[in-house]
């Protein structure tokens, strides 16, 4: 637990955690204008120097990590828990059922994931819930997929042929019997899903679909950043700099998670 | 393999109606009345009705699916009301230069990729391998919009050894393919890695070696050939994120392709235009998705035998 591969990643997660929730209490002045100010350095004053209107760029990089954390947050909980239900209930039932979901899966899954979510959110307009609604839409059928495959395995299982003859119902064999043992591989797809998540919120709001101005976002402050890139480059470097730490960390933390719940299932 | 190569294509086109449906379901998803987002309030009533009508909004959702479907089928992919050109017409050029960009991030991923992950197979353990796997990861975790923009600050702005954007001499290409190529570079070096560890045990190489083979003659012919089925797949399966990483690499660069079109069209409240974009790069996809599998099993007759 305490090696540096695992020690780095996690607090530099849990940094962007506590940033992300803390940031409404904090002093920070994130809208801030003020022309003297205007595409200056970092300097001691401000760490991370001003942008395009003056505004504090590390204010703007904290409110962003808040905007990711919650893009994220609300995406993998809409998706894992619509795409666990799908899986569950389509490998449980098997028959037409299950081949009528397994077609849809597989409709979403020829779609470029990210050309469909630019699609929806371009359609319905910018704002942080149709971001979130948008990436929902594409996240949900990986975890169908998975849930479905685990579920149709486990559903030959002793344990769960044992509930069944002792008569219980299966909402709660679902439930309590096949749910538990579902849980390890969905946490490990979830942690590499939030990588994804965070770069396809930026990517949406460097396109300009994503939140709002004047909301910060990573992804809008280097679309920002791009138009001065000779003057004041640091204005592109920092966000996309938090940007690629906290996806190489989840990245780094998803690798050691998935092996050590491999390992783990080696030993039983 | 005709079973098999009937099976994969009959799929293909349930998938290709459903990707039909679901970009044809799109436009209904604008909030409030798509006619009136697209032309905006100063729009009169009689306009208005006029555009519903030739889209045919103003009918009913299963006859719209039938008109959108048949018109697709005659190649008909509506018309553009921004510059009130046909949208096959728009179209083609765009489409050319998404192709020229999404080939060369292609041979630009295999050419770094296959040494890349052939080394560190080789020199597993050794710096060479950790090196080569850090490349990997940090290709991954780096978005497109941020790598276009560093290498535009090095190469165009710092060095001035590339243009900036646009499309102008044959040297633009360069940097948004290496933009587009880096992360498949990244997965597909990590795949080559992966399979050349596990080939490397195989009987077939300990007799290559033993019969007196050169290593390279082991290692090109032996073992990158058997690895090659596993890659096709992986290539097959990420071209979709190429195609999805386009989008962004072409609004990156400026690159006049179907990308920037769809985001263009976007901003202009273009949607047919933008159906039209989505639905093209999602079949280009799914149809290049089932030649590989068709190739594949051509390549490993494992495959089809187990259909």
């Amino acid at each position: 637990m305490f090696k540096p591969q695992t020690f780095i990643p996690l607090s530099i997660l849990l940094t962007w955690l506590g940033l992300a929730i803390s940031s409404t209490w904090l002093p920070l002045h994130p809208n801030d204008i003020s022309l003297p100010h205007l595409l200056q350095p970092p300097s001691a004053i401000a760490w991370l120097g001003y942008d395009d209107l003056g505004r504090s760029l590390l204010d703007r990089l904290i409110l962003g990590s808040r905007t990711s954390f919650l893009v994220a947050a609300g995406v993998i909980s809409v998706s894992l828990t619509l795409g666990t239900v799908i899986g569950m209930i389509s490998g449980w039932l098997g028959g037409n059922m299950d081949l009528v979901i397994v077609r849809i899966m597989d409709i979403f899954l020829a779609f470029p994931s990210i050309l469909l979510a630019i699609a929806l959110s371009g359609l319905l307009g910018p704002g942080i819930e149709n971001v979130v609604f948008a990436l929902s839409i594409i996240g949900w059928v990986g975890f169908a997929r998975l849930a479905r495959a685990q579920t149709l395995s486990l559903k030959r299982r002793e344990h769960v042929i044992a509930a069944l003859a002792l008569g219980a119902k299966v909402p709660r064999i679902l439930f309590r019997h096949v749910l538990p043992l579902l849980m390890a591989p969905l946490v490990v797809e979830a942690t590499f899903g939030i990588a994804g998540i965070v770069i396809a919120e930026a990517g949406l709001s460097f396109l300009g679909l994503g939140v709002q101005p004047p909301t910060a976002s990573w992804g809008s402050m280097i679309r920002d950043g791009t138009r001065y890139m000779l003057v004041a480059p640091h204005i592109v470097l920092a966000p996309g700099l938090a940007l690629m730490l906290v996806v190489l960390s989840v990245n780094l933390l998803g690798d050691r998670l998935r092996d050590w719940l491999d390992v783990k299932g080696k030993q039983e | 393999m005709l079973t098999f190569i009937l099976s994969r294509l009959f799929s293909m086109v349930t998938v290709v109606i459903g990707i039909i449906t679901l970009v044809f379901l799109l436009i209904h998803l604008v909030p409030g009345d798509p006619v009136q987002v697209m032309l905006g309030e100063t729009a009169t009533i009689v306009a208005q009705e006029e555009l519903r009508h030739s889209l045919g909004l103003d009918q009913p959702l299963h006859t719209q699916w039938w008109h959108y479907f048949t018109n697709l089928l005659q190649g008909d992919l509506g018309t553009s009301l921004h510059s009130k050109e046909p949208i096959v017409e728009k179209i083609g050029k765009p489409l050319w230069e998404t192709a020229k960009l999404a080939i060369a991030g292609l041979f630009l991923a295999i050419l770094i990729a296959l040494p890349l992950g052939s080394l560190a197979a080789l020199r597993k353990d050794t710096a060479w391998d950790s090196g080569a796997m850090l490349f990997s990861l940090l290709g991954i975790s780096i978005p497109h919009f941020w790598l276009g923009p560093l290498l535009i600050l090095l190469f165009s702005l710092q060095l001035k050894w590339l243009p900036v954007s646009g499309n102008e001499e044959w040297s633009s290409i360069i940097l948004p393919a290496i933009t587009l190529g880096t992360a498949l570079a990244s997965i597909l070096a990590r795949m080559v890695r992966a399979t050349l560890l596990e080939i490397l045990n195989e009987d077939y190489i300990r007799t290559a070696r033993a019969k007196g083979l050169r290593e390279s003659a082991v290692i090109i012919h032996h073992a990158l050939r058997n690895a090659s089925l596993p890659i096709i797949t992986i290539l097959g399966l990420q071209l979709g994120a190429l195609l999805g990483g386009a989008v962004i690499t072409e609004t990156v660069f400026a690159w006049p392709g179907i990308g920037q079109l769809t985001v263009e069209s976007i901003q202009n409240r273009d949607y047919p235009v933008v159906q039209a974009c989505v639905l093209l790069i999602s079949l280009t996809y799914v149809i290049i998705n089932t030649f590989t599998d068709i190739l594949y099993a051509w390549l490993d007759p494992r495959v089809h035998y187990r259909v």
